[in-house]
């Protein structure tokens, strides 16, 4: 069954629209790319995905659960929009690392004060705490950031920030890890240390959506690409299909301008 | 200079109690302002936009207009306008008109800064909270706050060093502070009359007290430069 089915999606800005019948689904451990041109909806759609922005119309199903339904008013309760937030992480193209905190306190925050609300916090709270931190320590060693975990963001390169990013938004464990142009902000010499991280996921099988103009590695990361244009999905398919054999004339257009660069 | 030494006993001590004065206005305005400044920025940003206009034509009068009158229309209009003096005589009356004059003039001020220090904090910082399922009011104090008060520590110590000065306004409604205390030597008081130097000698008073708190502001800035 697949793990993220999207059917339908709408969404207005005014009379703007910006995603228009958005229909997708994305298998557990797989990677999807999101590619096309800036102003063609990419960005919106992990946006919804993340409840920072509400659709107009559609469906999101995550292991089967209806999280959002535009014809169900009962899906878009505040309280219950914060736990559902919580099935997506969402790594930001400017980081938006908490400038006052440590590498290591930016990982370990959402998830102390998610344990202070539970009902055994005050019984066990050394044990959850060393092992929040325990946590924390070893997705910041898994990022390569072993001695930076004490610097605050401001001590820290734009690829090391988007790593500690990276260990925030897994420390939530969350079942779909969206980026949204992480390496958009970047030095062309710091890319590629967060794309090595990200393809690192990939073979550990994290179920990830990739919004990027990194065509060489949407290509060489994913299992399905999808190709979008003036707010639609134009094109839709294995990353061999979209790069190699594109069937309109527009994806063609827009992977040439790469190919050429 | 003899006259003076001789004289500077009794001056200092009446000084000094003139300055209490100034130091409790001082308090008292900072004290009231402060909050109160919060509830009106909150009012100027409300999405209820009859608050926030009303709100904002608040400010802008309050802004627009010069304490001094803000200070004798707050005192004099309850008793010679409507019959009903509220503030009562005397010196505490006056304190208490001149502590609402002041409270409120300073909020508005303070209002525009704080407004200033939540808008400046980058909206991606709200979001990137929201996503890792932190609540508003967590995102509010556990992030948004600090930044918010790093933002505003600069303007507000400018404000904070102009209020000390500007408590020598209450000096128009006769409140008895330093201003007051030291203009009493000229026309005559304990035995001293026509005496100018104890008034210009009150502008010492000010620039120790304000010396004092620029260097404990420039603390807690450099407390809050630990990170950017």
């Amino acid at each position: 069954m697949a793990i993220l089915e999207v059917e339908h999606l709408n969404k207005n800005f005014e009379r703007m629209e910006v995603l228009k019948d958005i229909s997708f689904s994305l298998e557990k451990g797989q990677v999807l790319s999101i590619i096309g041109s800036s102003g063609s909806g990419k960005t919106t759609l992990l946006r919804c995905l993340n409840f920072l922005e509400r659709p107009g119309g559609g469906k999101i199903r995550v292991n089967g659960e209806t999280l959002f339904d535009a014809e169900d008013p009962s899906t878009m309760q505040e309280s219950e929009i914060r736990k559902k937030r919580l099935h997506f992480g969402l790594v930001f193209q400017s980081f938006n690392l908490f400038p006052q905190y440590t590498a290591l306190g930016n990982v370990m925050l959402a998830k102390e004060l998610l344990a202070k609300a539970q009902p055994d916090y005050k019984a066990h709270k050394k044990e959850i705490h060393g092992e929040i931190e325990k946590e924390a320590r070893s997705l910041l060693t898994q990022m390569g950031l072993e001695d930076r975990m004490g610097n605050y963001p401001h001590q820290l390169s734009g690829g090391q920030c988007q790593r500690v990013a990276i260990a925030r938004a897994l420390a939530m464990k969350p079942d779909i890890l969206c980026f949204d142009e992480p390496t958009s902000a970047l030095d062309p010499e710091l890319t590629g240390e967060v794309l090595k991280v990200i393809k690192g996921l990939a073979d550990q099988e994290t179920t990830m959506i990739i919004v990027t103009h990194e065509m060489a590695f949407a290509r060489d990361v994913s299992s399905q690409v999808i190709f979008m244009d003036d707010g639609r999905i134009l094109e839709q398919g294995t990353p061999e299909q979209v790069f190699e054999n594109p069937t309109e004339e527009r994806t063609r257009q827009f992977l040439s301008r790469y190919t050429q660069g | 200079m003899e006259l003076i030494l001789e004289q500077f006993p009794v001056v200092i001590q009446s000084l000094n109690i003139g300055f209490i004065q100034t130091l409790k206005l001082f308090f008292v305005t900072l004290l009231g302002a402060v909050p109160l400044g919060l509830i009106i920025s909150f009012g100027s940003m409300s999405r209820f936009r009859p608050l926030s206009y009303l709100t904002k034509i608040i400010v802008w009068i309050v802004r627009g207009t010069p304490l001094m009158i803000q200070l004798l229309i707050i005192y004099y209009f309850p008793g010679l306008v409507l019959d009903n003096p509220i503030w009562g005589g005397g010196e505490s009356g006056r304190f208490i008109a001149a502590s609402v004059a002041f409270i409120f003039n300073y909020a508005c001020y303070f209002s525009e800064i704080y407004r200033g220090g939540i808008q400046g904090v980058p909206k991606g910082q709200e979001e990137a909270g929201l996503v890792l399922g932190m609540t508003r009011s967590q995102i509010f104090f556990k992030v948004t706050l600090l930044q918010m008060i790093k933002r505003i520590v600069p303007p507000m110590s400018n404000e904070i060093i102009t209020l000390v000065k500007d408590t020598s306004l209450a000096r128009i409604i006769a409140l008895q502070e330093i201003i007051w205390a030291g203009q009493a030597f000229l026309k005559g008081s304990q035995g001293i009359s026509g005496a100018i130097w104890p008034l210009f000698f009150t502008a010492v008073y000010y620039l120790i007290f304000n010396g004092i708190l620029t260097v404990l502001l420039g603390q807690l800035e450099k407390k809050l430069d630990y990170f950017r």
